[in-house]
């Protein structure tokens, strides 16, 4: 199976407030809210991190099972991408040197 | 609530700063005849000062970032500035009169993911928004601006001043924004100088425009709606803040001051000496400022308006008592529904009594 990378657009807002990350978009203004989970998977969509690597690190937090982990973490992707919030690759990005996490 | 409104409870009971209002100068290349501020550079913050308070804000949680001034534009760091706030992921939002934007500017903004951008434009004929803006040719550059702006898909909207000069023009502007594609808003707020000038006062829209205003279904929505009597204010009315000022949000002058709001001159810490999240939880006045309910307002907790009034408690610090009345809101009250402000009564029962012992 081929490994899949998840990125973040750099021009969108973001903050965590409390245990939940906020979002917007500059393009649509959509604002989203995170849960615990998802704001897992956004601060690891660093485009370096395998999907499979990140949705270990969902079943290591939240006792959840590989295959439902992965399943979650695609749709939440797809979700996210049609805002232009996340991309997804089958390379991994090139590292341009540690985005700033807040 | 919407979500948004759910984030800012949620960021009110953490005391967790959602929003500031960042001028970044005074300086300005209009000279509005409204405007409060004073336009000399009284030494502004340094690029790197800025950076560092724009880092603190983001570790303190401050999600809505709204840069202004003055001119934004008139800082030749401005786009360093904001490319640094890109990079902190902020939610950018920026006013400015548009005069010293053209397409590379526009682009750039749009590169920069900034998601708003404000711009005034008092009239839709040149010789009143010029004579407003003291700028020859100002309303020619600042449609040229929206323009670029729009056609790089960035979102634009248009804010008018309701005053003296601009009486007529306000259905030309609404046209004109209509024409543009973009909202429109207009206030008929006017502010004090920061320094207390209250000269500017004389450019108030006389009360009889404002009502018209408020009956203009294309400016409030629906007219029945926004002009209804007050409702009689429930306990969470009684037991809730005024406004976000001090509570959710905060405002930063080009000097490192920090204050409640744009609209709210309480000096509550200077940030070339302090940690903007050492003012934040500790500054005494902003605890003040939070510590204040709408049952504690002497006047308008007596005041059928308590749970509708636009009260701004700036105004009403200007006024001498941040706990006290924000006349002009308590006007504009009274013009929407026709009731008169609690204030307004008192004054009223004190005029007559002077009456009184005069014909004594």
């Amino acid at each position: 199976m081929n490994e899949k990378y998840i990125s973040r657009s750099s021009a969108i807002a973001a903050r965590l407030l409390g245990n939940e990350m906020m979002i917007m978009s500059a393009a649509d203004s959509t604002f989203f809210t995170l849960d615990e989970v998802a704001t897992v998977i956004w601060q690891a969509a660093d485009g370096q991190t395998p999907l499979s690597q990140i949705a270990g690190r969902i079943c290591e937090q939240f006792d959840v099972d590989h295959q439902q982990a992965e399943r979650d973490a695609e749709h939440f992707i797809d979700e996210l991408a049609k805002h232009g919030i996340l991309m997804l690759s089958d390379k991994p990005a090139i590292n341009f040197g540690p985005q700033q996490e807040r | 609530m919407d979500l948004l409104g759910e984030m800012n409870q949620k960021a009110l009971e953490l005391g967790v700063p959602l929003s500031v209002h960042l001028d970044i100068t005074y300086r300005c290349n209009e000279r509005c005849v409204h405007c409060y501020l004073d336009h000399d550079d009284h030494g502004e913050m340094t690029t790197a000062e800025i950076k560092d308070i724009l880092s603190q804000m983001a570790d303190a949680g401050v999600f809505f970032l709204t840069l202004s001034g003055g001119e934004v534009l008139m800082r030749r760091d401005f786009f360093e500035i904001v490319e640094y706030a890109t990079s902190l992921s902020f939610n950018i939002r920026i006013k400015t009169n548009g005069v010293m934007i053209h397409e590379k500017e526009a682009h750039r903004l749009r590169e920069l993911g900034v998601e708003q951008i404000q711009i005034s434009v008092y009239s839709h004929r040149p010789e009143v928004h010029d004579a407003i803006t003291k700028l020859p040719g100002s309303l020619k550059r600042t449609l040229a601006a929206i323009r670029f702006l729009l056609s790089q898909g960035l979102k634009v909207t248009i804010a008018n001043v309701l005053m003296k000069p601009n009486l007529a023009d306000g259905s030309g502007v609404m046209a004109l924004a209509k024409e543009l594609g973009v909202p429109y808003a207009l206030d008929p707020t006017i502010t004090p100088m920061m320094d207390g000038g209250r000269s500017v006062l004389a450019l108030r829209a006389p009360a009889s425009e404002i009502r018209n205003a408020f009956r203009d279904s294309a400016l409030v929505g629906d007219v029945e709606k926004f002009c209804a009597p007050p409702p009689p204010p429930g306990e969470e009315i009684m037991e809730g803040y005024p406004c976000s000022a001090g509570h959710t949000g905060c405002y930063i002058s080009p000097y490192g001051d920090v204050f409640p709001c744009v609209q709210f001159p309480l000096p509550s810490g200077n940030l070339r000496t302090q940690r903007f999240l050492d003012i934040w939880r500790d500054s005494d006045q902003l605890k003040e400022v939070r510590s204040i309910r709408a049952k504690d307002l002497p006047t308008c907790s007596t005041c059928s308006h308590v749970g509708t009034c636009t009260r701004c408690p700036g105004l009403a610090y200007m006024e001498g008592n941040m706990r006290g009345p924000s006349t002009a809101d308590c006007e504009k009250s009274f013009l929407r529904t026709g009731i008169p402000s609690a204030n307004m009564i008192r004054q009223l029962r004190s005029n007559a009594s002077l009456v009184q012992i005069q014909a004594q």
